[in-house]
């Protein structure tokens, strides 16, 4: 580090430069813009499902294009934006800060799974050019083997190597934690991020190869016809049922626990508190990634599974919420008379914790096998899906307000982020609570056409998806207006203690001339509020 | 070695860590791909619970002593990896490419042998499902399969002159309805053909066997096509993973005739090694899961 200005964003210049990166940071903000590339389309894709629902029948598009619409918007808002948004991108950035090191431990691999991801973002978004699939997110057969069916191949290994690069950065992050740790700094010592980050890295170790041998079984099954999912070559169905949802099932963890990590940063931050009851926090999401493998056939009560495997199943989902529980009532603990500033990042974490208790606890009437059997299917489990999916979108958003001086150097306009937050949330609020009451009165998921009763719920609901994409705009906006004309941040604009605001803003290349002492992520007392500087000093 | 050893990546502190780290890597590497086959292993357990007799019924088209001859090839292949290993860190250079080329000619020697086999697989029509044509069951493609032909026609008249499946005096028995089967398995060949109702599988969970018999190596069983499908994916994607295997040791033999490994740098060496004896444990478990079925 030459020159005080010299950062990690000016050390080396011109556009090779980025491409051929193997800097953590560089890396992260490269998936940063390609995930939020994938947040606008599928969000459009979004708004043309809300914009048809408005009537009763065909409104703009055909039933066609409308299965298409929501398949799209499913697999890429989940395999493009969700699962890779916390990890991929603030994960890049930040694990290594956090841990006190001078990147990931394998900086080309991380690279390689970067370039994975966009090749099969890329495969992914070429099936709508070839003709879209329409077999929904979760490719059931035997809608996916069908071969009349096109560009279900594409997606599907779009799909394949999106997951071999969520295994690559998994690895990458579980090597980093064990073996880059700064001197001193214990596991119990690291930022709660990064024991988010650390069980969802297992997970992706543990369930993403399933979902790439799954894929690459149908796919073999479409080009070859192996027969293992295809009734008609005597396969089974239901299998894929299996298979999938082993996957996806500790997916939404993989969702979620990152997201999670975030809030407990954000929440301890902005409460300027310490963190309550760090290790039941630490220890509760390696209990919700195992608990995680043993649920997935709460996907399939209606499959025909044995009554006696739906009973275990939903038994086992119980146990889900209680490290859920204790997650939030820590957090809940940890505001209760902290000093809360109000700022975006912590009205993120508020919205938070309002969305995802409903969307938990709806979570708890879906896992009840008479509640199930009585909504499957309907736009109860929309409303649910959308309750906790939405949050980790909300985390992945409030995370990005939190680490947005360190990433860019610059501050945002409190207000406009305020306002923001507070429309997208009104706005997701109208449009799922409307969908939890046509749910539970049996309006069926997946279809354009709709009896008329439903349709004020509708408009109330596609009223509401406006006013999501609106702060959403207002939230984009305060970001390019904090890149254009963004007042410099300090090094510590939060008051935060772990190592990532030790170091300038934005970063220098190397992150850290020297590696500061590890202490307590949470122990704030030693920084002191500077308002000439905007931010936080260690006392002297 | 110290912090300014060039060859240590800058975010590593020493050499050891990145040792260490690069390790934990491979092992990590190691169970996702452990898993990767968990799903065609956990494929191959459903469908064997299920369908036992299928399995005993198509492990016979298999050649046993192939497969016994590719197990030892690939044990030694191990062995000649271990040593090659060995001499990495003892950095004899020369052994170390004696051993890397040993084990490359054991992997080639095992991919012949595996063509030999898919050949004669290919040349009797035993494929995966699309491709089964159901009247290769009555030919003799293996020593046990012949054992069996010779038996079944002995016992009974499972084929008509005309190779026609008729009724024999097996079908009279109603746990062996296998000639009804084989008619259902020959309409597969022709897709455009649903086959019946109950000839598709039961639940995965549900618990109910397709057959209470005690399984039978004499009649053609319903859906005997999926063995050869699960042969073909376990042993297909066994092979990419030979194949990929063979690469890196092609890379480290290039980099070893170059000099660049040493007795305090061979992290490379030790990495491919893992990784060799992954692929041959994979095999050691495919050999009795699908030719030693009894």
């Amino acid at each position: 580090m030459a020159h005080p200005s010299d950062n990690y964003l000016t050390h080396t210049r011109g556009i090779k430069s980025w491409l051929l990166t193997l800097d953590h940071k560089r890396i992260g903000i490269m998936y940063l813009v390609t995930i939020l590339g994938a947040f606008l389309l599928a969000g459009i894709f979004a708004l043309l499902i809300r914009t048809e629902l408005l009537t009763p029948g065909q409104t703009i598009v055909t039933a066609d294009t409308y299965n298409r619409l929501f398949t799209l918007h499913g697999a890429i808002m989940i395999f493009l934006f969700v699962i890779p948004g916390i990890p991929s991108a603030l994960g890049n950035f930040v694990l290594p800060l956090q841990l006190g090191a001078k990147d990931v431990a394998f900086p080309r691999l991380n690279l390689f799974s970067y370039y994975l991801f966009v090749f099969g973002a890329a495969l992914m978004v070429l099936s709508i050019i070839v003709g879209g699939v329409d077999t929904g997110w979760t490719f059931y057969t035997p809608y996916s083997t069908d071969k009349a069916r096109a560009g279900v191949i594409p997606v599907l290994t779009g799909v394949f190597l999106l997951g071999f690069s969520s295994i690559f950065t998994g690895l990458n992050f579980i090597v980093s934690i064990h073996k880059l740790r700064a001197p001193g700094m214990g596991w119990f010592r690291m930022p709660l991020f990064l024991w988010g980050l650390y069980a969802t890295a297992i997970m992706q170790i543990l369930a993403t190869p399933v979902l790439g041998i799954t894929l690459l079984l149908l796919i073999v099954e479409r080009v070859l016809g192996v027969g293992i999912f295809d009734p008609g070559l005597g396969g089974d169905p239901v299998l894929f049922q299996h298979f999938f949802w082993f996957y996806s099932h500790p997916a939404v963890y993989i969702m979620v626990l990152p997201a999670m990590g975030v809030i407990s940063e954000l929440v301890s931050v902005h409460s300027h508190k310490h963190i309550f009851s760090y290790k039941m926090i630490a220890w509760s999401s390696v209990a919700i990634a195992v608990f995680s493998f043993f649920v997935w056939g709460h996907h399939m009560f209606v499959s025909g599974q044995s009554a006696m495997a739906n009973m275990i199943f939903s038994a086992l989902t119980f146990s889900v919420a209680i490290p859920t529980a204790v997650k939030v009532f820590n957090w809940l603990a940890t505001m209760f008379r902290g000093a809360i500033t109000l700022t975006t990042p912590m009205c993120y974490a508020v919205a938070f914790l309002s969305l995802f208790a409903i969307g938990g606890l709806t979570g708890m009437f879906l896992g009840s096998l008479a509640t199930n059997v009585h909504v499957t299917d309907t736009y109860f489990v929309v409303a649910h899906f959308h309750f906790t999916m939405v949050p980790v979108g909300v985390a992945f958003i409030g995370g990005l307000y939190h680490w947005w001086p360190k990433i860019t150097g610059r501050m945002y306009s409190e207000k406009w982020g305020r306002i923001g937050c507070a429309v997208f949330v009104a706005g997701f609020y109208v449009t799922f609570v409307t969908q939890f009451i046509m749910g539970t009165h049996g309006m069926p998921r997946r279809s354009y056409h709709y009896l008329p009763e439903f349709t004020a719920l509708h408009q109330m609901s596609s009223a509401g998806a406006l006013a999501m994409a609106t702060g959403l705009f207002i939230a984009a906006g305060t970001f390019i207006h904090s890149l254009v004309k963004g007042l410099p941040a300090a090094a510590n604009p939060w008051g935060g203690a772990s190592f990532e605001w030790q170091c300038p803003s934005p970063p220098p290349h190397d992150n850290f001339t020297e590696t500061p002492p590890a202490g307590d992520p949470y122990d704030m007392s030693d920084w002191e509020y500077h308002p000439e500087i905007r931010g936080y000093v260690r006392k002297t | 070695m110290s912090r300014e050893d060039p060859r240590v990546p800058h975010h590593f502190e020493s050499a050891e860590q990145q040792t260490e780290s690069a390790r934990l890597g491979m092992w990590v590497f190691l169970a996702t791909e452990i898993l990767l086959f968990g799903g065609l292993f956990c494929a191959y357990s459903v469908y064997r619970a299920n369908h036992p007799d299928v399995f005993y019924y198509g492990t016979q088209f298999l050649d046993k002593h192939l497969g016994a001859l590719n197990t030892m090839v690939l044990i030694c292949s191990s062995f000649t990896m271990a040593w090659a290993v060995r001499c990495a860190q003892l950095g004899e250079r020369r052994a170390l490419m004696v051993l890397l080329s040993m084990t490359l000619l054991c992997a080639a020697l095992f991919l012949g042998v595996k063509a030999i086999e898919y050949r004669q697989k290919w040349k009797h029509g035993l494929l995966w499902a699309r491709k089964f044509r159901a009247e290769a069951l009555e030919r003799s493609p293996t020593k046990a399969g012949a054992t069996w032909a010779e038996t079944a026609s002995a016992k009974t008249t499972m084929a008509a002159p005309d190779g026609q499946p008729t009724s024999g005096p097996a079908a009279s028995n109603p746990l062996t309805t296998g000639t009804k089967a084989l008619a259902a398995t020959a309409a597969f060949e022709d897709r455009t053909s649903i086959p019946p109702a109950g000839t598709a599988p039961a639940g995965v969970v549900s618990g109910k066997k397709s057959s209470a018999a005690k399984p039978s190596e004499r009649t053609p069983p319903e859906n005997v096509q999926v063995f050869f499908s699960i042969y073909f994916l376990l042993t297909g994607l066994h092979g990419l993973h030979v194949i990929a295997g063979m690469l890196a040791i092609g890379w480290i033999l290039r980099r070893a005739r170059r000099g660049e490994f040493s007795s305090g740098n061979f992290l490379a060496v030790d990495l491919v090694g893992l990784y060799w004896h992954l692929v041959d444990i994979i095999w050691i478990y495919l050999f009795p899961l699908l030719y030693l079925i009894h």
